[in-house]
């Protein structure tokens, strides 16, 4: 019964998301403000509905209803709930519900918040938002429908993937997708603009609020799942440009890209076409990424290639929505108002070039990700790239991009000098050449590139922090002119200085520990202790343990080093529903480093296998990927106040701002 | 000409679409591979653990068995690992072809994972990888007691693989002269 109610409840939401996508296109085309007004009734009908069938589905697998076939296939009695509700987006057909989901949370969200847009934009790009949802419904519902039923009815399901048995995927794919999905209001406004034939700073100031908050999610997503990696695939990696990682890679760095570039449109009205054109193409590499990669195209662990129709449908998708999108772009873009120049030495000037490293970046991950793909067409052999692509693309392009970034915020708008320009920058470059000289003459010439990473890191960082040093006035002006001034800091001032910060903070983490991280692999039994990096790493029991749905051998250890003693744990789990083993290692967590510790079977002499790593620095990584989050929540909260006060007509007030703000 | 501009990104998308169509219509899994019914190239490949034997062509006879490449750095292969050690648990003999790998690296994952393979070689510069026309690890190639190729799974052996396809095939070979 409650497959059936989820199963009409789809049907319904695609009726209602086509009337959302047609009605109020034709609308605000004949200004009609009750055509108009359907399209909001029903996206928030539309999100209705869609909820009620992700609940039917969630209900399911919460009764274990193994007459569905997916909660057969994902889900068993033995599994604790929380891993039984997680299973609802585990699979391809769960996770599409939970992507149609929040396709019309975003909907509704514009319908029941947008009141203060114009009101012809507001239907568009909640038509647009439709129009998308409507494609998804339909790949939902007539190729991976979520609620087959099995006949007979087995007693008990298979299992949930024991890898994905993690509190990291509960959380982990909705933040993902929150993300993905967000960008898809970028997609909806840019259309929206191009149908219009009007982009300007309002509608720029609208747009970015809603692609700050994706590029959160998606930021924040990223940094759980390469965190979730690191401690589950059990040797501490942390990236491994698997097409799924480099799918969520590349619209973040496209995102990213819009971030700024519609922040140049917002302050001073220029870029518009590029900002269009970057928002139709982030959420384009969103789907690109999370579908391409699963539809037979690669071969990836994470495919379902099994179906060939879902491939077809889905390369339909993304070649209809974005190949008119951008076909308008090319038709209505050359029409739009150009912006207002800006010199060579500008903050502009700067954020184009960030602008064109971004992009850069991610057309290299783009064809690393899909060169199999493009060889196979012109060679006919297929062959894929490993790290060393990306180590020879990827990081050089994005070392510059880190030089640019300390410069970008130190620069006025529209035009500067170079010689202030660089006074404004000597602390931050006097503390990385330091960093560099002092790396590259403690560890010698061998250790070159990593010296300059980690004069870039502390560029980064003290660049960041430099911009409120000048702010405030710092050493400049009297201490209670410095108090007020920095009292008076707007949010998006701060929101930046973290994210910045957090991208040095991640630079240094990574250099460290590709650097620095060492090893030992011995064979251990209780008693035995090694030496790591400083610490005493001691055994000090080995005892086999039961969980709720797998067997393990759980070995504790004891870490005595410099700053205390540390208790660890860690196992080799026996799923024996699908004869899987899972390595869960242990964590040795501290703002220095991390050991890890992995443990494999027992060995014939009664030992243990015993794998373990110190990581320096290790968190900082993610650490730094959080602080790039919480700027942009800073950020956001900064915009919410200018937002509500966008509504006052206020262009003069507007203006002073923009003199005030640099 | 400012127009033409701002058609750059359709006829891209266009370019990348049609690669796309194209790469859709076949398996990825299925791979011409040219040395199907063929001998094994020739290759001689240094050991992973320095007091072991290495891997060389000639080792390949005598008895069917899998020939898997893997990689420590292909998180594909670490899915794939749990069922390559139920093989050899079957008593099935596997040989692993450590592919443009660090010899450190490819011991550490073993040590790590688990050692499934009877003989193991490290190719770090990828030439027998190229010989045996590897584009993507993990590839398993089936070799019957002639020393010849018979099958070739592309991407991780399944469980289900293993039973519904390798399994039969590997059982076919045994019953071969």
């Amino acid at each position: 019964m409650t497959a059936e109610i989820g199963q009409l409840a789809l049907i319904l939401a695609l009726l209602l998301a086509a009337i959302q996508g047609i009605v109020p296109l034709a609308g605000a085309w004949r200004l009609d403000p009750a055509l108009m007004a359907v399209g909001r009734a029903a996206s928030l009908l539309q999100l209705l509905f869609v909820v009620i069938a992700f609940v039917a589905l969630a209900a399911c697998y919460g009764l274990d209803d193994f007459s569905v076939a997916l909660v057969y296939q994902h889900s068993n009695i033995a599994q604790p709930l929380v891993y039984k509700l997680g299973a609802t987006w585990g699979s391809h057909e769960g996770s599409m519900l939970l992507w149609v989901l929040i396709v019309a949370v975003y909907g509704a969200a514009v319908a029941i918040f947008g009141g203060t847009l114009r009101e012809t934009l507001q239907a568009r790009v909640i038509a647009v938002q439709g129009l998308i949802g409507a494609a998804f419904l339909g790949f939902l519902i007539f190729t991976s429908n979520p609620f087959l039923r099995l006949n007979p009815v087995p007693f008990d399901g298979v299992e949930l993937n024991p890898v994905l048995q993690d509190p990291g995927l509960v959380f982990h794919p909705p933040i993902l997708y929150c993300g993905y999905v967000g960008f898809s209001i970028a997609f909806s406004f840019g259309v929206a603009a191009l149908i219009e034939g009007r982009a300007d700073v309002g509608w720029a100031r609208w747009m970015r609020p809603w692609v700050l908050a994706a590029w959160i999610f998606l930021t924040v997503g990223i940094t759980m799942g390469s965190l979730w990696a690191y401690y589950t695939l059990g040797w501490g990696g942390w990236w491994f440009w698997d097409p799924v990682e480099n799918a969520s890679l590349m619209p973040w760095l496209l995102g990213t890209a819009l971030l700024h570039s519609s922040l140049v449109l917002e302050r001073r009205g220029a870029l518009i076409a590029w900002t269009i054109l970057l928002a139709i193409l982030t959420f384009s590499l969103s789907l690109v990424g999370t579908f391409l990669v699963r539809s037979g195209v690669l071969t990836s662990v994470h495919a379902f290639a099994l179906d060939a129709r879902r491939g077809v449908y889905i390369l339909g998708i993304i070649a209809v929505m974005t190949g008119s999108a951008l076909l308008l772009f090319a038709w209505r873009a050359p029409a739009l108002r150009t912006g207002a120049l800006f010199s060579a030495l500008s903050r502009e000037y700067a954020i184009t070039l960030n602008n064109l490293l971004l992009l850069a970046a991610a057309a290299t991950v783009f064809l690393g990700t899909f060169y199999p793909v493009f060889m196979d067409v012109l060679h006919g052999d297929k062959i894929s790239v490993g790290p060393p692509y990306y180590r020879a693309t990827f990081v050089p392009i994005f070392l510059a991009l880190f030089v640019l970034a300390a410069f970008g915020p130190m620069l006025n708008w529209k035009r500067d000098a170079p010689r202030p320009l660089l006074a404004r920058l000597r602390w931050p470059a006097a503390l990385a050449g330091a960093m560099f000289l002092g790396v590259a003459l403690v560890f010698g010439i061998q250790r070159l590139v990593t010296a300059l990473a980690l004069a870039l890191g502390v560029w980064l960082i003290a660049g960041a922090l430099m911009v409120l040093a000048r702010r405030w006035r710092l050493g400049a002006a009297p201490w209670a002119e410095v108090s007020s001034l920095a009292r008076a800091t707007p949010l998006a001032v701060i929101g930046l200085v973290i994210a910045h910060a957090g991208l040095g903070v991640t630079t240094i983490g990574i250099t460290v520990v590709g650097a620095w991280q060492t090893n030992k692999v011995l064979s251990m039994s209780p008693g035995d202790s090694v030496r790591l990096a400083g610490n005493t790493v001691t055994m000090v029991g080995l005892r086999p343990v039961v969980g709720p749905n797998y067997q393990a051998n759980q070995a504790r250890f004891e870490i005595a080093g410099p700053f205390g003693r540390r208790a660890l744990v860690s196992e080799r789990r026996l799923y024996p529903a699908s004869q899987t083993t899972t390595t869960d290692a242990g964590i040795a967590v501290g703002v220095l480093g991390n050991i890890y510790i992995s443990v494999a079977d027992r060995n014939p002499d009664g030992g243990l296998t015993v794998r373990m790593w110190n990581h320096p620095l290790v968190d900082w990584i993610w650490a730094g990927g959080l602080m790039m989050a919480f700027g942009g929540m800073v950020s956001l909260a900064d915009r919410g106040l200018r937002v509500a006060r966008v509504q006052r007509p206020a262009p003069v007030w507007s203006a002073a701002r923009e003199a005030a703000v640099t | 000409m400012r127009r033409l501009l701002f058609l750059i990104p359709a006829a891209a998308f266009a370019l990348v679409i049609a690669a796309f169509a194209f790469g859709l219509g076949r398996d990825p899994s299925i791979l011409p591979s040219t040395l199907i019914d063929k001998p094994l190239p020739a290759f001689d490949l240094p050991p992973l653990r320095p007091d072991a034997a290495g891997l060389k062509t000639a080792d390949l006879t005598g008895e069917p068995r899998l020939l898997n490449v893997f990689a420590s750095w292909c998180v594909a292969c670490r899915v794939e690992h749990p069922v390559l050690l139920r093989i050899k648990a079957e008593g099935v003999p596997i040989d692993g072809l450590d592919w443009k790998d660090e010899p450190a690296d490819g011991l550490r994952y073993l040590v790590d994972q688990g050692d499934p393979y009877r003989l193991t070689g490290n190719d770090r510069a990828g030439r027998a990888g190229i010989d045996l026309g590897v584009a993507a690890v993990p590839e398993t190639f089936l070799i019957d007691r002639h020393g010849r190729v018979r099958y070739k799974q592309v991407g991780p052996i399944t469980p289900d693989a293993w039973d519904r396809v390798i399994r039969p095939l590997m059982d076919r070979l045994k019953a071969e002269r």
